[in-house]
């Protein structure tokens, strides 16, 4: 396939945004689209690394408010656009990503997520205790006026996302497909082995490490200007982290395309029952859907439809 | 012959077990050697130590001339150590032809054209004799295709120096002249084989020289016919 492709369906898929936001249509809309495209994001870049590289991190939080919080920094300080702060974002959530590689990833297995885990608790307590950005309480900020040719600022946020999610999805299909992704998958399958192999696991592992907080960065940046009231409660919230975990783990774990399928219908769930029951009953939803998937279908949906296809084939 | 690999005064610990003691060998360049030893004498762990899977708590490694000591695993196999592992790892996600894709395209990288690997890979399989299963997962081998995935892999890293630990273990008698051939050719090919093996009649068949360890001591070195008159090593299998 030719290189270009997923650069032009990227650039495809934001000008239909583009052009559906000039449709009008209900706010909600926009709003409940972001919230699933944001999860395109994050769960696209947990599977880098749990799906590809076989490391489960559960501090997804931690890096989604790493870009949430640099965001509301510059906002704070330099009243800077949503390109700059999603530039910063990126750049501060990788460089911890790449940081965190160097501290856990010679903890294998279950201890690498433990650590994870205690990453989120650990920024969230100094976040709380951090008076600059409001402290345990949190602050409101206000939204700059929505640019040129978008209606509102809602709009905006949603076409921003679309292209967010494309980008980080056209990237995950890159590395799948390249020798990256295969020394990942190496890394998954058995690590001694890929390094008798050849493969520089560690600096791998570090490219995946880097590159899932960087995309978990670029998921949180725009995240104060969609809520406007940033408090660490919300930003370190469990959700992020169970999510992220959920999504792959039920589209599937080993492509570029489960975790796409996961956040659709794991995201829209959420929203339908937000709505129309309570937003408390979300994790119970995500946490029933997953042990079924885990039970029954390990493989995810990707893996569902793959055997159907085996036994047709057949 | 020129010395390929020198293993000077290697000693490995685990907590306060001994496993090696001042273990030193050299190998040279195209040579078939040996290296046997009762269980648990320390046969793998000298090899996790000669391929980088394991640091040494002491002595030297050198490798055509150069010092290896500290260099990590993966850039030991670019200079061309491989070795098979004794109980099979498999990349399980991956078909056998992909298996051999990555050493292929990270161990020989810059050897073989991008567009060369899945064909190069392909050739291996022939080889070895594993063509037919390409497409299968190593879930669905038997024990025997089993061990020759390991070595097709081993093989497909394009190493000078091929460590081939127990590759023979449980196979049968029939089974195990199907592995010495293609040994054997590998050697042709201008090769370097370390064997370990459990089974004597393939290792004394294979070997031009033999290393003997017993717990974690080098105690006899030679060619076959000396290694087995040596008493010490009389000793170490039969017992007192
Ligand atoms: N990673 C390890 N940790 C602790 N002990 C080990 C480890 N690897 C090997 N050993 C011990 O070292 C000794 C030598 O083992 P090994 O090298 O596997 O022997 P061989 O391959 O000759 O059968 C054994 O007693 C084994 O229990
Ligand atoms: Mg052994």
């Amino acid at each position: 396939m030719k290189k270009t492709v997923p650069l032009w369906v990227v650039l495809g898929v934001v000008v239909a945004a583009f052009l559906f936001t000039r449709l009008g249509g209900n706010r909600y809309i926009y709003f409940a689209g972001y919230f699933v495209l944001q999860y395109i994001v994050l769960a696209t870049a947990w599977n880098v690394l749990g799906g590809y590289t076989g490391y489960v991190n559960f501090g997804t939080a931690a890096f989604f408010a790493t870009g949430a919080y640099t965001a509301l920094v510059l906002i704070l300080a330099f009243k800077a656009t949503l390109p700059v702060q999603i530039v910063a974002g990126a750049l501060t959530a990788g460089l911890l990503g790449l940081g965190i590689g160097y501290l856990t990833l010679r903890l294998r297995g279950v201890f690498f997520s433990i650590a994870t885990l205690a990453l989120s608790v650990v920024l969230q307590t100094v976040v709380s205790n951090w008076e600059y950005v409001g402290g345990g309480k949190g602050l409101s900020i206000i939204r700059p006026k929505a640019p040129a040719l978008f209606a509102s600022h809602a709009e905006y946020l949603f076409v921003v996302m679309v292209l967010l999610a494309a980008a980080s999805v056209a990237l995950a299909w890159w590395v799948q497909n390249s020798r990256v992704g295969r020394g990942l998958a190496a890394i998954r399958d058995n690590e001694e082995a890929a390094e008798c192999m050849g493969v520089p696991t560690l600096r791998l592992k570090l490219f995946a490490t880097t590159l899932s907080g960087c995309l978990m960065g670029v998921a949180g940046t725009p995240f104060p200007y969609y809520v406007t009231l940033v408090e660490p409660g919300s930003v370190f919230s469990l959700d992020y982290a169970v999510n992220s975990l959920a999504m792959p783990m039920i589209g599937g774990t080993t492509t570029w395309v489960g975790p796409v399928i996961g956040a659709v219908l794991l995201g829209t769930a959420q929203q339908v029952a937000t709505v129309t029951i309570s937003s408390e009953l979300n994790l119970l939803i995500v946490g029933i859907v997953l042990v079924a998937f885990v039970m029954l279908a390990p493989q995810g949906i990707v893996g569902l439809v793959q055997r159907l296809f085996h036994r047709r084939s057949r | 012959m020129a010395a390929l690999l020198e293993v000077r005064g290697v000693t490995k610990r685990f907590g306060g077990f001994q496993a090696l003691s001042d273990v030193s060998l050299e190998v040279r360049e195209g040579e078939r050697f040996g290296l046997i030893g009762p269980n648990g004498s320390g046969k793998t762990t000298l090899i996790n130590c000669i391929s980088g899977a394991l640091g040494t708590d002491g002595g030297t490694l050198v490798f055509r001339g150069k010092d290896i000591t500290r260099l990590p695993a993966h850039q030991r196999t670019r200079l061309g150590i491989c070795r098979s592992f004794q109980i099979p790892r498999p990349f399980t996600s991956m078909t056998v032809l992909e298996n051999l894709c990555i050493p292929l395209e990270y161990a020989a990288h810059g050897q073989v054209p991008r567009s060369a690997v899945a064909s190069e890979a392909m050739e291996i399989l022939r080889l070895m004799g594993l063509d037919a299963k390409a497409q299968a997962r190593p879930a669905d081998l038997t024990g025997i295709d089993m061990r020759k995935l390991e070595l097709a892999r081993a093989m497909a890293a394009k190493p000078r120096l091929l460590i081939s630990d127990e590759a023979m273990a449980g196979l049968s008698p029939a089974e195990v002249d199907a592995i010495l051939p293609i040994l054997f050719a590998l050697n042709e090919r201008g090769i370097t084989i370390i064997m370990i093996e459990h089974i004597m009649r393939a290792v004394m068949r294979f070997s031009q020289r033999i290393a003997v360890l017993d717990a974690g001591e080098k105690i006899a070195e030679g060619t076959p016919e000396e290694v087995v008159s040596n008493k010490r090593v009389e000793k170490a299998y039969l017992g007192e």
